[in-house]
C-alpha cells in the first residue's frame, strides 16, 4: 500500500464518524389532529381508469363531506403509483408509515400487492381500507383486524355471475378459462354456483397464459357446444380480447350470451358498445343505478378523461367516508394510536352512503352491500354516454359475499 | 462484443494497491463503503435494501456481460426462483434467513449450471434468445407450481433471526445484513474479475478464438462464470424476498430481466462500480417518481434514451473516461 492510498484511506474513515455524527433525520413533526390518508393504487397501467386520479379524487370527496375538518381535524391525502409491483408498493406503505405517518392506506389494486400491503399494515397497526383488489383471501386466509376490503371480490363475482345468471335464464355454460391458479378458481367457483342454481356445464377449454391473443379456436369451440352462456374466466387483456373476437364472429347476435368475470365499466367504455353488447357482467356499483349514485356522481365532477366513477373508486370515497365518520366519533388521537380499534368502530357503525346506500362490515373485514347483474346495452338501448348497462338481477347484501364460515378466517373465529 | 461500453484502451496503466483495487478504484471503494455505512442514518433504510439488492443483482449480471461478453438475457429466472426458494424455507420449512439466502444462491446456481451448459454452446443473439428461453420456462413453472402462490406469490416470509441472535424485524438490523450480503457480493466480483479466472475471461471476451488457440476450453470458462453469476443473482433475490417478505411473479418476469439489463447500461457496461450507480437510479426513480403517477414509465424511458444517446459507456463509464480511470 503505498502513502498516497493510506493517507486517502485515513482521511476518508476520519470523515465518516463526523457524517454519522448529524443528526438523524427526525421523522416530520406531526400535529396530532391530522389524518393522513395514502391512495395507491395503478397510475400509469391497466388499472389506471378503473383505480388510478379518479380514486384520490373520490377520496378527496369523501374528506370534503365528511364535515371533519369543519370540527378542526387536518386531513391530508398523497397518492403513489404502485406500478403493479409488489416490492414497489411494499417500499411506498412501509415508508408512508415509517417516515411520513400515514394512517390509512386505501384502494391498492392487484391483488398480490394488496395481500403485501395488509401484512404491513397489521404489523405496524394502521388501517388498511381495499377497494381495488379482487382476491377474497383478504377476508379469508389471509384475513387481518386492521383490513377493511371494500367494493367487491372473486367469490361475490362468481357467486353473482354464475348464481344470478342461471335464475336470469342461462342454463347451460361452457368456460374459456386462462390456465393459471386465478382462472382454474374463477371458474371452480363459478361453475359451482352454476350447478347449485341448477345450472349445467357442458364443457370448458384452457387458454395459455400469459401471451394468448388469439381466441378464436376456443370461441368457435364453444359455441359449437351450444351452450347458452359463455363463461371467461379471464382478466384483463385476456377478457378484452375473447369479447372482441366473439364479436367478430356475431356469436352474441345469436342469442349465445357472454359473461365477465372480471370485467368493469371502463373496460366496456373502452371495447365500445358495438363490441361489448350483450355481455352480462356483475358489479356493486353503476353510476346511473339510482337518484344517490347519480347525486354521488355529480358530485364527484369532472373525472380524468371523461369517464365515469367506477365501482373501485365509488369504494374509496365509501370507505374513507365510513373510516372519517369513526375518527369523528372516538376522536383523532385514539383512531391514530390504534389502527385495529379504528377497525372495530367502523364495523360496529352501520354504514350509509349515496353509492353503495346502506350496509355493515363483517367482523371478518368484508363490507357487506348488494351486488347487481347486468347486460350491456346494445347502441340502440343506450341513450347517450356512459349509459352502458341494465339491471338483471340484483343479489342482497346478506347473500352476495362468502358466508364469514366458510371463508377460514382466523379472527372471525375467535 | 468489444465496443465503446467496455473499459480498455488509452486508460494509463495504474498498479494494483489493495485487494486489486487501483488506487481510484480503492477511493470510489472506501468512498461507496462509507456512503453504505452512513445513508441508512439520512435515508430510509427499506428502500437502501432494496437498492442494495438491485445493485448486487446488477453487479452479478455484470460479471457476464461486462467481462465475459456474454449477453444473458434470462437473469430474472435466477433472481426470481432464489428469492421463491428462499422465501419457501423461510416461511414453510422455518429455516433461519442466513440459511434461507445460502437457499436462494444454491437454486440460481444450480439453475445457472442447467440453463448455462446449454446455453453457452451458441454465441451472441442465439446465446441471449436460449436464456430468454429458458427464463419464460422458469416464469411459467413460478405460475403454475402450487408452492409459489401463483400470481399472489409466497406472502408473509418471516424475517426470522441471524445466527440466533439478531432479530431482524428492526429495519436497522436488517439493513446491516444486506449491507454485509452486498459488500461480500461487491468484493466477490471483483475478486473473480482480478483474479487469474478472470484475465481468462477477458481474453475470452476480446478474442474468444485466439483464447482457444492458447489452450483454454473457454466453455468451461464461460459456464464458471455463468454459474457464479446466476448463484449471486440469486443471493440477491434471496435477500430481497426476505427484506420484503415476499416473492412474486414480478421478479420472474422477464420485464426483471430487462431492468438489469438497463441497471447495467445506465450504470456502465463492465466497470465495477457501473452496475451499482445504475441500481441507484434505477431504484430512486422507480420510488421516488411514485408519486408522479403515470409519469414514472416516460422518465424512465427518457433516461434510457438519453443515455444511449449521451453517455454510450453510461454513467461511471463516462465519468472514468473523463478522469482517465478505470472505476
Amino acid at each position: 500500500m503505498t502513502t498516497t492510498s493510506r493517507r486517502t484511506l485515513l482521511g476518508a474513515a476520519a470523515t465518516a464518524p463526523v457524517w454519522g455524527a448529524l443528526p438523524y433525520r427526525s421523522a416530520r413533526a406531526q400535529a396530532a389532529n391530522t389524518i393522513r390518508i395514502g391512495v395507491m393504487n395503478d397510475q400509469s397501467g391497466l388499472y389506471r381508469d378503473l383505480s388510478g386520479p379518479g380514486s384520490t379524487q373520490a377520496v378527496r370527496l369523501a374528506v370534503q363531506e365528511s364535515g371533519i375538518t369543519q370540527r378542526g381535524v387536518n386531513v391530508e391525502v398523497i397518492q403513489a403509483d404502485h406500478q403493479n409491483r409488489p416490492d414497489v408498493g411494499s417500499t411506498v406503505v412501509r415508508q408512508w408509515i415509517d417516515r411520513d405517518n400515514v394512517d390509512v392506506i386505501v384502494d391498492v389494486p392487484t391483488s398480490s400487492v394488496a395481500l403485501a400491503v395488509n401484512t404491513i399494515v397489521r404489523e405496524r397497526n394502521k388501517v388498511f381500507l381495499n377497494s381495488g383488489a379482487a382476491t377474497s383471501d383478504l377476508t379469508g386466509a389471509q384475513c387481518s383486524p386492521n383490513t377493511v376490503h371494500w367494493t367487491y371480490d372473486t367469490w361475490m363475482l362468481a357467486n353473482s355471475t354464475g348464481g344470478a345468471m342461471v335464475a336470469a335464464g342461462g342454463q347451460t355454460w361452457f368456460f374459456i378459462t386462462a390456465d393459471y391458479a386465478f382462472g382454474h378458481a374463477l371458474e371452480r367457483d363459478t361453475g359451482a354456483f352454476v350447478r347449485q342454481a341448477g345450472g349445467r356445464i357442458v364443457g370448458s377449454v384452457r387458454t395459455p397464459f400469459p401471451g394468448t391473443t388469439d381466441f378464436s379456436s376456443f370461441l368457435l369451440q364453444a359455441q359449437a357446444s351450444r351452450a347458452q352462456v359463455i363463461g371467461l374466466a379471464n382478466a384483463g387483456g385476456d377478457t378484452i380480447n375473447s369479447i372482441k373476437q366473439a364479436a367478430e364472429f356475431g356469436i352474441t347476435r345469436r342469442g349465445v350470451r357472454l359473461a365477465g368475470l372480471l370485467v368493469f365499466a371502463t373496460d366496456v367504455h373502452s371495447l365500445g358498445l358495438q363490441t361489448a353488447q350483450g355481455l352480462v357482467l356483475t358489479e356493486t356499483f353503476y353510476w346511473d343505478l339510482n337518484d344517490k349514485t347519480r347525486a354521488f356522481t355529480q358530485r364527484l365532477g369532472p373525472m380524468p378523461n371523461d369517464t365515469r366513477p367506477s365501482m373501485v373508486q365509488a369504494g374509496c370515497y365509501s370507505s374513507v367516508l365510513h373510516y372519517l365518520k369513526a375518527v369523528g366519533d372516538m376522536g383523532v388521537a385514539a383512531a391514530k394510536a390504534n389502527g385495529v380499534e379504528a377497525v372495530n368502530r367502523m364495523k360496529a357503525m352501520p354504514t350509509s352512503d349515496d353509492a353503495f346506500g346502506e350496509g355493515s362490515i363483517r367482523a371478518d373485514g368484508r363490507k357487506l352491500h348488494p351486488a347487481y347483474l347486468f347486460q350491456v346495452k346494445t347502441p340502440e338501448e343506450s341513450r347517450g354516454a356512459w349509459d352502458y348497462y341494465k339491471l338483471l338481477q340484483t343479489v342482497p347484501a346478506d347473500r352476495a359475499f362468502r358466508p364469514m364460515a366458510d371463508g377460514n378466517c382466523a379472527i372471525a373465529r375467535s | 462484443m468489444a465496443g465503446p461500453g467496455f473499459s480498455g484502451g488509452d486508460f494509463k496503466h495504474e498498479e494494483q494497491v489493495f485487494l486489486g483495487f487501483t488506487r481510484t478504484q480503492l477511493i470510489a471503494f472506501v468512498l461507496m463503503v462509507v456512503l453504505v455505512v452512513v445513508s441508512p442514518f439520512y435515508f430510509y433504510p427499506v428502500f437502501l435494501m432494496k437498492v442494495l439488492c438491485f445493485a448486487l443483482f446488477a453487479c452479478a449480471f455484470n460479471l457476464l456481460i461486462g467481462y465475459v461478453g456474454l449477453l444473458s438475457f434470462g437473469h430474472a429466472a435466477y433472481f426470481g426462483m432464489g428469492g421463491y426458494l428462499a422465501g419457501h424455507a423461510a416461511k414453510e420449512w422455518g429455516l433461519p434467513p442466513e440459511i434461507a439466502i445460502l437457499i436462494g444462491g444454491a437454486t440460481g446456481a444450480i439453475l445457472g449450471l442447467v440453463i448455462g451448459a446449454i446455453a453457452i454452446r451458441r454465441q451472441g443473439i442465439y446465446f441471449a434468445m436460449i436464456t430468454l428461453a429458458f427464463a419464460q420456462m422458469v416464469y411459467f413453472f413460478c405460475l403454475q407450481a402450487p408452492f409459489t402462490g401463483g400470481e399472489d406469490g409466497i406472502q408473509s416470509i418471516p424475517r426470522g433471526v441471524l445466527f440466533g441472535v439478531f432479530n431482524l424485524n428492526s429495519d436497522m438490523t436488517m439493513y446491516w445484513l444486506t449491507a454485509g450480503v452486498f459488500l461480500i457480493g461487491f468484493l466477490l466480483v471483483h475478486r473473480i474479475v482480478h483474479s487469474p479466472f478472470g484475465m481468462v475471461l477477458k481474453s475470452i471476451r476480446e478474442n474468444e478464438p485466439r483464447a482457444t488457440s492458447l489452450g483454454y476450453r473457454t466453455d468451461d470458462y464461460k459456464l464458471m462464470a455463468f454459474v457464479l453469476s446466476a448463484a449471486l443473482s440469486g443471493v440477491a433475490g434471496g435477500t430481497k424476498s426476505i427484506v420484503f417478505g415476499i416473492a412474486t411473479l414480478t421478479d420472474v418476469f422477464w420485464t426483471m430481466s430487462g431492468e438489469v439489463v438497463l441497471m447495467s447500461l445506465v450504470g456502465g457496461l463492465g466497470t465495477i462500480f457501473g452496475p451499482v450507480m445504475g441500481a441507484v437510479v434505477i431504484i430512486t426513480m422507480q420510488n421516488y417518481l411514485a408519486e408522479f403517477g403515470a409519469w414514472v414509465t416516460v422518465i424512465q424511458g427518457v433516461i434510457f434514451v438519453l443515455c444511449v444517446l449521451a453517455f454510450r459507456r453510461g454513467i461511471v463509464g463516462e465519468i472514468g473516461n473523463w478522469l482517465k480511470v478505470r472505476l
